[in-house]
């Protein structure tokens, strides 16, 4: 129940900052986002009805280790993706939104309009 | 034989990303690197084509990695359906990348690197058998183009580049959360072991949660939007990459999870041919309200991306057959425009239907390529859009959806009219006089290697575009008017930035006028889609 609670709340949270309009509070919601999955696959495991692998020597009910594994190659993804998210908030033109550059998509720039 | 390439099947994925990252760290001259990734490439594609060949009688080839037992081992599977798409995306990886050496775009050292791994993720995608191995695929995929669409993004600005890592970032998280969901209620991410479970309705509503997610990715309505924006804003010869390989993997997962989790059930393959068909109409018209070449061309991606989904919506074996078909059809294609596009940009400095104009009289290459590309895309023959949208038709028809078929051809009469939009403002309407600045413009910037906004000097711009007259138009003789632009011909688009469009246009045309083993190898796919034994089989020996 409190797993559910907690993949509840945190996607709740990461939905709320993916639609911020400033690239950072998307990149930290994003975070939130990951880790609400992270816990969802760790739940996928079957967490309430297994007990820690190692202790008693009971294998039946040893915890399911590839969730866990699944867990690890996510948190690694989504780590070099938050990278990437946080490269790109930095370099361009210094604009942390994601509106279209002012000019638009069809305007031509002033330079080639100059030129012409 | 036969086990020694299934042996062999890792390698598809292994050896280009082993080639990327080496070219990475070698500190090799530029050449070598282009040499070697082309090379690579072209590897690539030769196996693609022997798997292509031993899979056409319906052999199914599977190889679990590390001698694991079948369940247990992350398998790699090889059907007529994945091996095909394998030989099409080797096809546009090696012709964009040929496109990239001649425009000089392969000079930036960290190219051909990205378009290998990008290459070796697309083979993992398209021949894994397990969901979670999957994602991770579709991760190595987009990492390397999130590198070329920074890179090579045409105005320096980031915003396509941010909104592209943001909408994917999105889907594949959602996307995890699906193999979570699916793991959870199955035990098992394996494809062959979830086969037919889509009956029970905890573990459909897992799928389709897969599903919805990969459908962002293939930009299907109301996730369309992205698109456009995002490919308008990358390199001409990076959207042509991408829009034969990302969204086509996407719509090859739809495909495969429809198939076999879902088994074609009609329950679920409504509300699929609702929103491709609205996919496919919403795309067709949005083209006509586009001002500029590339993202018209996006649009009717977008549509084409609608017409491939309902070939599997109907999911009768001619209804698959002839989405395969439209597939291959349209990644070829959209390729070919797509690079035709990225010519004339490179060239002009512009795809704005309104200002690059008379291409006619001036690029004979050019004009035959864009001619072939866009009667093909229309569904005329004697090309391979023919052949594509009539299996298509005949088989939404024979599948009770004769709606559908109706508005297929409808939008294909709006692709026309597309095309047609295009063909009168650029091709064939009187060059306007600074069509020869823009182009002195572009050279200049790439001489210097100037960003799209960063100003140009007017003077040295005029300066450069009188050059070029005097080299490639010296007057004929007292008839040639200065001021009359009809008589420069002398061409401007390099040849050697055609052939990569010129190639796909030919194959086009070759896939019209033999369409025989095409269709052959589609029904081939069609069959192990709609009789999925022979995969589960292979995967896990049941």
């Amino acid at each position: 129940m409190s797993l559910a609670l907690g993949i509840g709340l945190l996607a709740a949270a990461g939905v709320y900052l993916v639609l911020q309009r400033g690239m950072i509070r998307i990149i930290l919601g994003f975070v939130l986002l990951t880790h609400a999955v992270n816990l969802l696959l760790i739940a996928a495991g079957g967490v309430a009805r297994r007990d820690a692998p190692f202790f008693g020597g009971d294998t039946s009910s040893a915890a399911d280790p590839l969730p866990q594994a699944f867990v690890l190659t996510a948190i690694v993804i989504a780590f070099a993706i938050t990278v990437v998210m946080a490269t790109l908030a930095v370099v361009g033109r210094g604009d942390d939104d994601t509106e279209p550059p002012p000019s638009g998509d069809e305007a031509p720039s002033a330079t080639s309009e100059a030129a012409s | 034989m036969t086990p020694v390439i299934e042996a062999l099947l890792p390698l598809f994925v292994g050896a280009p990303l082993l080639v990327g990252g080496a070219l990475f760290v070698a500190p090799a001259h530029h050449r070598l690197r282009q040499v070697l990734g082309a090379a690579s490439l072209v590897a690539l594609l030769g196996g693609a084509a022997v798997l292509v060949l031993i899979t056409a009688d319906g052999t199914v080839l599977a190889h679990q990695v590390a001698l694991w037992p079948g369940g247990i081992a992350i398998p790699f599977v090889a059907d007529a359906f994945s091996s095909l798409l394998l030989l099409v995306t080797a096809i546009l990886s090696a012709v964009t990348f040929g496109y990239l050496i001649a425009s000089g775009e392969a000079r930036s050292p960290s190219i051909a690197s990205f378009v290998l791994v990008l290459a070796g993720g697309v083979a993992g995608a398209l021949l894994t058998a397990d969901l979670f191995n999957l994602f991770v695929f579709i991760e190595v995929m987009l990492l390397p183009s999130y590198g070329l669409l920074v890179i090579l993004s045409r105005r320096g600005d980031l915003g396509g580049s941010r909104l592209y890592v943001t909408v994917n970032l999105l889907a594949s998280t959602l996307f995890l959360a699906g193999v979570g969901l699916l793991y959870a209620v199955q035990g098992t991410v394996n494809l062959a072991e979830l086969a037919g479970t889509g009956d029970d309705p905890a573990t459909a509503i897992a799928a389709a949660v897969c599903l919805s997610a990969i459908a962002v990715k293939a930009a299907v309505f109301p996730a369309h939007g992205w698109l456009a924006r995002t490919y308008g804003a990358a390199s001409p010869a990076v959207a042509a990459l991408f829009s034969g390989l990302h969204t086509k993997v996407a719509v090859y997962i739809i495909f495969r999870i429809s198939a076999v989790i879902f088994e074609g059930d009609p329950a679920w393959m409504t509300p699929i041919i609702i929103v491709a068909s609205v996919t496919l109409l919403v795309g067709a018209l949005a083209a006509l309200g586009e001002r500029e070449m590339r993202p018209l061309l996006v649009f009717q991606m977008i549509s084409g991306i609608g017409f491939i989904l309902v070939g599997v919506a109907v999911f009768t074996p001619a209804g698959l057959a002839a989405g395969v078909v439209y597939m291959v059809h349209h990644m070829i294609v959209m390729g070919s425009l797509l690079l035709i596009a990225g010519a004339i940009e490179h060239t002009y400095g512009s795809g704005r239907l309104d200002r690059v104009s008379g291409l006619r009289t001036r690029e004979p290459l050019l004009t035959a390529a864009f001619v072939v590309g866009a009667l093909s895309l229309a569904g005329l023959p004697p090309f391979s859009g023919f052949v594509a949208k009539y299996a298509l038709v005949q088989a939404t028809a024979g599948g009770g959806q004769v709606l559908v078929a109706g508005l297929l051809i409808v939008a294909s009469l709006l692709a026309l009219v597309a095309m047609m939009k295009i063909w009168a403002e650029m091709f064939n309407g009187k060059r306007h006089a600074d069509v020869e600045l823009l182009a002195a413009e572009a050279r200049i910037r790439q001489r210097h290697d100037l960003l799209d906004d960063a100003p140009v000097d007017a003077d040295a711009v005029a300066e450069e575009a009188a050059l070029a007259v005097e080299r490639h138009d010296p007057p004929r003789g007292a008839e040639t008017a200065d001021d009359d632009p009809h008589e420069h011909r002398g061409t401007r688009v390099p040849v050697r930035l055609l052939v990569p469009s010129l190639v796909l246009a030919a194959i086009s045309v070759g896939l019209g006028l033999g369409a025989e083993p095409l269709l052959q190898l589609a029904e081939q796919a069609a069959g192990g889609l709609t009789d999925t034994s022979d995969y589960v089989r292979a995967v896990i020996d049941r």
